[in-house]
């Protein structure tokens, strides 16, 4: 008994056979997949426009005095800003490479006595430029306070020294797209979303054709089990994604000009689990549809969602925390960060570690549910 | 594992099954000997093709149990799917593989040892071996029917369930496949078979009669003609189609079938239909008693389900 029930090798290559020779017959399918990411990276590769609020904010103080007190509050008062934490350097950057805050504001040792000898000393706000879209507003908000904190506290005794230009100086460090181009979030966020779609549908399909054009009885005739039958299906779509993903990155290099600094490695491993994650949903999604309409419009049903909570659309930073929870579900969410990560930002196994772990879960449940949804019978 | 000390290939007791609130198969017993071949009929949309999908674990009953081939239908699919041979009704092969490319999946799924040797001689017997490349999608009815057939025979089964395999096929092909059927049979291998023919139920061991999803008649072909105790004149002549209709409204009549050239009509007292049927007729046509056959019967127990349904309503 148990011997029957097992995962057959010979069962699952069987199907996978039967897959690429399917879709070596399908041009439709081929042409689209080839298409596709080309034109979306075409369609998409300019800005969409928002103003996000309370963006987290690391603050490292030097020293404690009335006037850095006076920043700390009007940057808590403004609705930019969410001042997480104040830490030390070190953390700061990191938390910064990590994305865990979108700025970091340090204000020196002394920096109120260097004020008052008319030193001009500096204020230096390194902001994560990744994604320019969301830091413009703010960044701006963020050298108003600072002035208009120093023109307050600047009176009295120290009416001399009035007047920020002379007395104080900004210095705004753009982490990681020194130029802000917008292309730089888009694109790379670009590959994600163009995985998505495109794995999470042919798979979707592929199941929902069998049901379609009757062979599903046949399939379900034959002794082959869920597991081998799902398992054999996502095999071709595992190349196809990796060549999507391939032509994506070469685009984003030849045509956007987009850097690659972290490790191609790590950047590999997460998009495997990434197209690994929407083909499970895939197969999954395809046990409540009924024909190839129905698996198109779930696909759109599930895709809307992640368009606007993984931070692709809108500012993961400027979203309500409700809506970054359930954003922090979707693998897209996590894929875009890493993408980002390691393009723009040079990250490595330990800065993506906290976006593979989540897609990797997800992975897990998802698959676990498609193996519990799988009809096994044509009821 | 409970293999196989008992003879029979198909054992169910009580079957129901229904799809929303529409009764399809309604308490359906019945029992496929070791090397018989059972006819299963009844007009379409009866139930037959659902019956056979809950005996192979395609469907999972409502109600009622039983075993293929030694293992339960409710539990025990996976075997039953390994050592049975299922041609589904409606053509369910690939249509954008080749003919050997299918034969292969088929293979390589049940495991076949020398799967290419297997597909060769399936190719060979077929005489498909120069149309081995042609796409499934572009080969006429025939071919794929017995494309169909030879795939689910590919793992030598035990037990072929066959869903309408002979519907748009040829006479000679399908004399060809009830030879083929028979000399299985002979080997021990058992075959429960869907059909619309009467040549074809009278080439059966026995047949099951279901109609709106209730076994009407099971048994040899004789016993199920003589259980319902019906007896057949003949009528020979011209302008038979306006007799029928006469016929109809006659209480000694039960039913009219034409034949071409010939009006069966069938009744439960023999002699009241024959003195009535000759009456009616009157001169210039023949009226004779005949053997009452499969077909009459069969639209006798129809016509019988339909009226029995209809009362309720
Ligand atoms: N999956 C299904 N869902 C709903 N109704 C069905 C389904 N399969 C069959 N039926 C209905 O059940 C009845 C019996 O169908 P079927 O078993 O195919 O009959 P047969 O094979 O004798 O022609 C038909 O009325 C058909 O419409
Ligand atoms: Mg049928």
């Amino acid at each position: 008994m148990s011997r029957e029930s097992t995962f057959s090798f010979t069962r699952w290559w069987g199907v996978v056979v039967k897959e690429f020779l399917q879709l070596k017959r399908d041009p439709v399918t081929f042409v689209m997949i080839l298409i596709m990411p080309v034109m979306q990276l075409l369609l998409f590769g300019y800005a969409m426009n928002t103003d996000p609020k309370n963006l987290p904010t690391a603050l490292i103080i030097g020293e404690q005095s009335q006037f850095t007190r006076r920043i700390e509050a009007s940057l808590r008062n403004s609705d930019y800003f969410a001042i997480t934490k104040t830490l030390d350097e070190n953390t700061a950057r990191h938390a910064l490479a990590k994305g865990e805050v979108q700025f970091v504001v340090s204000i020196p040792v002394d920096f109120s006595r260097r004020l008052v000898r008319g030193e001009r000393p500096a204020i230096l706000i390194e902001a994560d430029a990744t994604d320019p879209m969301t830091i413009g507003g703010a960044l701006s908000a963020l050298q108003g306070i600072v002035e208009s904190v120093a023109e307050k506290e600047l009176t009295g005794a120290l009416g001399h020294v009035r007047g920020t230009s002379e007395a104080l100086s900004i210095q705004v460090h753009r982490m990681y797209n020194p130029e802000g181009l917008t292309h730089y979030n888009v694109v790379p966020g670009l590959m994600g979303v163009i995985l998505a779609l495109t794995t999470v549908m042919m798979t979707g399909l592929s199941i929902t054709k069998e049901r379609e054009r009757g062979t599903m009885e046949n399939l379900l005739a034959l002794p082959v089990s869920p597991m081998e039958i799902m398992m054999g299906k996502i095999v071709p779509y595992i190349f196809i994604g990796h060549f999507q993903a391939g032509v994506i990155i070469l685009l984003t290099r030849l045509l956007f000009r987009v850097p690659f600094v972290g490790n191609p490695f790590a950047l590999y491993v997460a998009t495997v689990l990434f197209i690994a994650s929407n083909l499970m949903l895939g197969v999954t999604l395809s046990s409540f549809t009924k024909n190839q309409l129905q698996a198109m419009q779930l696909t759109m049903f599930y895709f809307l969602p992640n368009m606007m909570l993984s931070g692709f659309t809108f500012p993961f930073a400027g979203m309500p925390k409700w809506a970054q929870v359930i954003g922090n579900i979707f693998p897209l969410t996590h894929f875009n960060r890493s993408v980002r990560g390691v393009l723009l930002k040079g990250n490595d196994w330990g800065d993506l570690w906290p976006h593979l772990w989540p897609v990797a879960l997800f992975c897990v449940v998802v698959m676990a549910l498609s193996v519990l949804f799988f009809r096994r019978t044509l009821d | 594992m409970t293999t196989c000390q008992n003879t029979l290939a198909i054992d169910v007791q009580n079957l129901g099954k229904s799809f929303g609130s529409k009764k399809v198969v309604d308490n359906v017993s019945l029992t496929v000997e070791r090397g018989e071949i059972y006819g299963f009929l009844g007009p379409n949309g009866s139930g037959k093709t659902t019956c056979i999908r809950l005996m192979c674990g395609l469907l999972t009953p409502d109600s009622g149990s039983g075993t293929c081939l030694g293992f339960n239908i409710l539990r025990e699919s996976t075997h039953i799917k390994r050592r049975i041979g299922y041609m589904t009704q409606k053509f369910s092969f690939w249509d954008d593989l080749t003919i050997r490319e299918n034969l292969d999946f088929v293979a390589r799924l049940f495991a076949i040892k020398g799967r290419k040797a297997a597909v060769d001689q399936t190719l060979e017997k077929l005489r498909l071996q120069d149309r081995a490349n042609q796409l499934t999608g572009t080969l006429s009815g025939g071919w794929k029917q017995r494309l169909a057939l030879a795939a689910c025979m590919l793992h030598k089964p035990k037990l072929l369930l066959l869903d309408e395999p002979t519907s748009g096929v040829d006479p000679t092909a399908r004399r060809d496949f009830w030879d083929e059927l028979h000399s299985l049979a002979a080997r021990g291998i058992s075959v429960l078979v869907s059909t619309h023919y009467m040549d074809e139920a009278e080439r059966c061991h026995k047949l099951a009669y279901i109609a709106y999803g209730k076994l009407m008649a099971t048994g040899t072909a004789p016993e199920i003609i003589a259980a319902k105790g019906l007896h057949t004149v003949v009528v020979h002549g011209e302008h038979l189609q306006a007799l029928s209709e006469k016929l109809d409204h006659t209480p000694e009549v039960e039913q009219t079938v034409m034949f071409g050239t010939s009006l069966h009509a069938s009744g439960l007292d023999k002699d009241a239909l024959l003195s009535t049927v000759t009456d009616i007729a009157g001169t210039g046509l023949y009226v004779e008693p005949v053997e009452t056959s499969l077909e009459d019967v069969f639209v006798y127990m129809m016509h019988r389900s339909q009226n029995n349904l209809r009362l309720p309503q």
